[in-house]
């Protein structure tokens, strides 16, 4: 610290020495005492909303209707835990699913090959444009449809028996199904941008290189593509561990279904909407910070000069 | 230039009235030219005049529309059989590729890999070649162009020209028999075009076989052997430096020299 206050001092003078008078009033800015700009509208409008935030606080803390005690009561019961962890579970399987497939269906949208780009499209147009929700209620009944799954060719042809439907696609299964081919079709979406993204001069020194196929999209562009791919997939997994919660309706005890069977036995429906409610908001905090924490290390790989000048000057201030 | 010996057996690229259209636009209009094996070709014009393109064709980065294309006395991008042209598999143009290394106006590295990275990606990936060989030839390539320290550098790192002789090192690493330019120092400051300019007049002084697109006159006089002039998408005039630049015979060489020089 003092060898810090010493060399301000230095500095006035040496700046007096050497520069002209009109640069100096706006380099010594350290020396000279300036009066900052003042923002009345923003200090009231700050004072407002204090008033506001703190008058909600003291409703929601004193409305009874919210009953905190019975929140507290059920946060950590261990049919709430439970069903976090199925949550947590069904994200992470749909969301490989989704990203695996999506990243299949990317590829055949930009392929040279016409069937595999009618494919791909025909599939992001159908399961985009359908709800979700009604994806997962087709799968669940789609025993109805098809009672016994068969192998085998079309039209009546022979084949070969597999099981009964309703005893394979149980509703995890029709759960899975729903959430992840729904997702593919966005991932595609998203991961073909992402390709669209990479410049094309990279194809071309690739190419010249004699890479093609598998290796030119694996090595050149697949990677780079990843920077613009990642703050959208982040985006999507976030909505899908809140997305999970539809497959209450398949009577899957996740999350949500689980609060729902409590409040079913006791009426506090509110207090337990507010349980769900904060482990919800609790994970897809710890989703958003390492979804910051990546696109950094991404974004800070690629673009290294805009990333440094970007540091400097903190580490000025500081 | 051309010796007397049969062309066909010496000629390292090979044109015989080549075409190129995109859509209704031909841009390459019948082009007949030979480059020697060992030789310097420097392909000047002004923008637009087919140039790249042709550098593109040899390479097979831009499909031939019509006539024949030679690399190495092989016909670039189709068979022929029966007297017809077949187009080839995309796996068996790549392995063509090969023999070709290629050098791009706006560099292309691949920026997510070290400089090290991007000069061993082709030999190891695409020509299956153990690392242990690779990494100390990488590393002479990287001296002969006088970056030997910068192997651990990121491309943007580097400034333009280091990155323009990074790139050239890169092509070099897959052992090519001909390298093509494509205005290697036309996204270049001035101060760095030097450099680039100097990798290249060493490289041809080894014996490599180089076709350049360029609008550096004074490399193509001092450092090209054959001199090709183009305009509209056919071969205007083409010679010696000497030929091309002190008694142009067209006027519209005439024209475009009393512009740039």
């Amino acid at each position: 610290m003092p060898a810090l206050t010493s060399r301000r001092d230095e500095r006035p003078n040496v700046t007096f020495v050497n520069r002209s008078v009109e640069t100096d009033a706006l380099t010594s800015s350290q020396s000279d005492p300036v009066v900052p700009l003042r923002h009345p509208v923003r200090l009231a409008i700050a004072i407002v909303l204090v008033i506001v935030a703190a008058g909600v606080a003291w409703d929601v803390a004193m409305n009874r209707g919210y009953r905190w005690d019975v929140v507290a009561q059920y946060v950590f019961a261990p049919r709430i835990i439970s069903g976090a962890a199925l949550t947590v579970g069904l994200t992470i399987v749909a969301m490989a699913i989704g990203i695996v497939f999506g990243t299949i269906l990317a590829i055949m949208r930009l392929s040279a090959n016409p069937i595999f780009r009618v494919i791909a499209g025909a599939y992001v147009w159908f399961f985009r444009g359908t709800p979700v929700l009604v994806q997962l209620i087709f799968w669940y009944n789609i025993a109805a449809l098809y009672p016994v799954i068969v192998l085998g060719l079309p039209f009546g042809g022979p084949g070969i028996v597999i099981g009964s439907a309703n005893v394979l696609i149980a509703p995890i299964t029709a759960a899975l199904l729903g959430l992840s081919l729904n997702e593919a079709a966005y991932m595609a979406e998203i991961i073909r941008s992402g390709i669209g993204a990479v410049d094309r001069g990279q194809y071309d020194a690739a190419r010249a290189l004699g890479m093609n196929g598998r290796l030119l999209m694996s090595r050149i562009v697949l990677p780079q593509a990843m920077r613009v791919v990642i703050p959208p997939t982040g985006n999507e997994i976030i909505s899908m561990l809140k997305g999970t919660s539809l497959v209450s309706v398949l009577a899957i005890s996740d999350l949500l279904y689980s609060a729902q069977i409590i409040y079913a036995a006791n009426y506090q429906i509110i207090p337990l909407l507010i349980v769900a409610s904060l482990w919800y908001l609790a994970m897809t905090s710890v989703l958003s910070f390492f979804q910051g924490k990546l696109e950094r290390r991404y974004g800070r790989g690629f673009d290294v000069r805009t990333s440094r000048s970007r540091r400097w000057p903190l580490r000025k201030a500081s | 230039m051309a010796t007397q010996k049969g062309i066909m057996n010496t000629a390292m690229v090979q044109a015989i009235g080549v075409r190129k259209q995109f859509g209704s636009t031909e841009i390459l209009k019948g082009i007949d030219l030979t480059v020697e094996r060992g030789s310097v070709t420097c392909l000047i014009g002004p923008s637009g005049s087919g140039k790249t393109t042709f550098l593109r064709c040899i390479n097979h980065l831009e499909k031939v529309s019509a006539g024949r294309l030679y690399v190495d006395q092989e016909l670039v991008g189709y068979e022929e059989r029966n007297g017809l042209l077949h187009e080839k598999k995309e796996k068996d143009t790549a392995r063509a590729r090969m023999s070709a290394g290629m050098v791009f106006q706006r560099f292309n590295l691949f920026p997510h890999m070290t400089v090290l990275e991007n000069i061993i990606e082709a030999p190891t990936r695409v020509a299956g070649r153990p690392k242990r060989d690779v990494i100390p030839e990488a590393q002479k390539l990287l001296e002969r162009v006088g970056l030997g320290d910068r192997g651990m550098a990121y491309p943007q790192e580097l400034s333009g020209g280091q990155q323009q002789r990074i790139a050239i090192a890169r092509a070099l690493a897959m052992k090519p028999k001909l390298m093509l330019f494509d205005e290697p120092t036309s996204a270049l400051d001035p101060e760095l075009v030097g450099e680039v300019l100097e990798v290249m007049q060493a490289l041809a002084e080894t014996g490599m076989t180089m076709v350049v697109v360029t609008h550096e006159l004074g490399f193509a006089r001092q450092v090209g052997d054959h001199v090709v002039f183009m305009d509209a998408g056919v071969v205007v005039e083409s010679g010696s430096p000497d030929d091309v630049f002190n008694s142009p015979q067209h006027a519209r060489t005439q024209a475009f020299l009393s512009k740039v020089l």
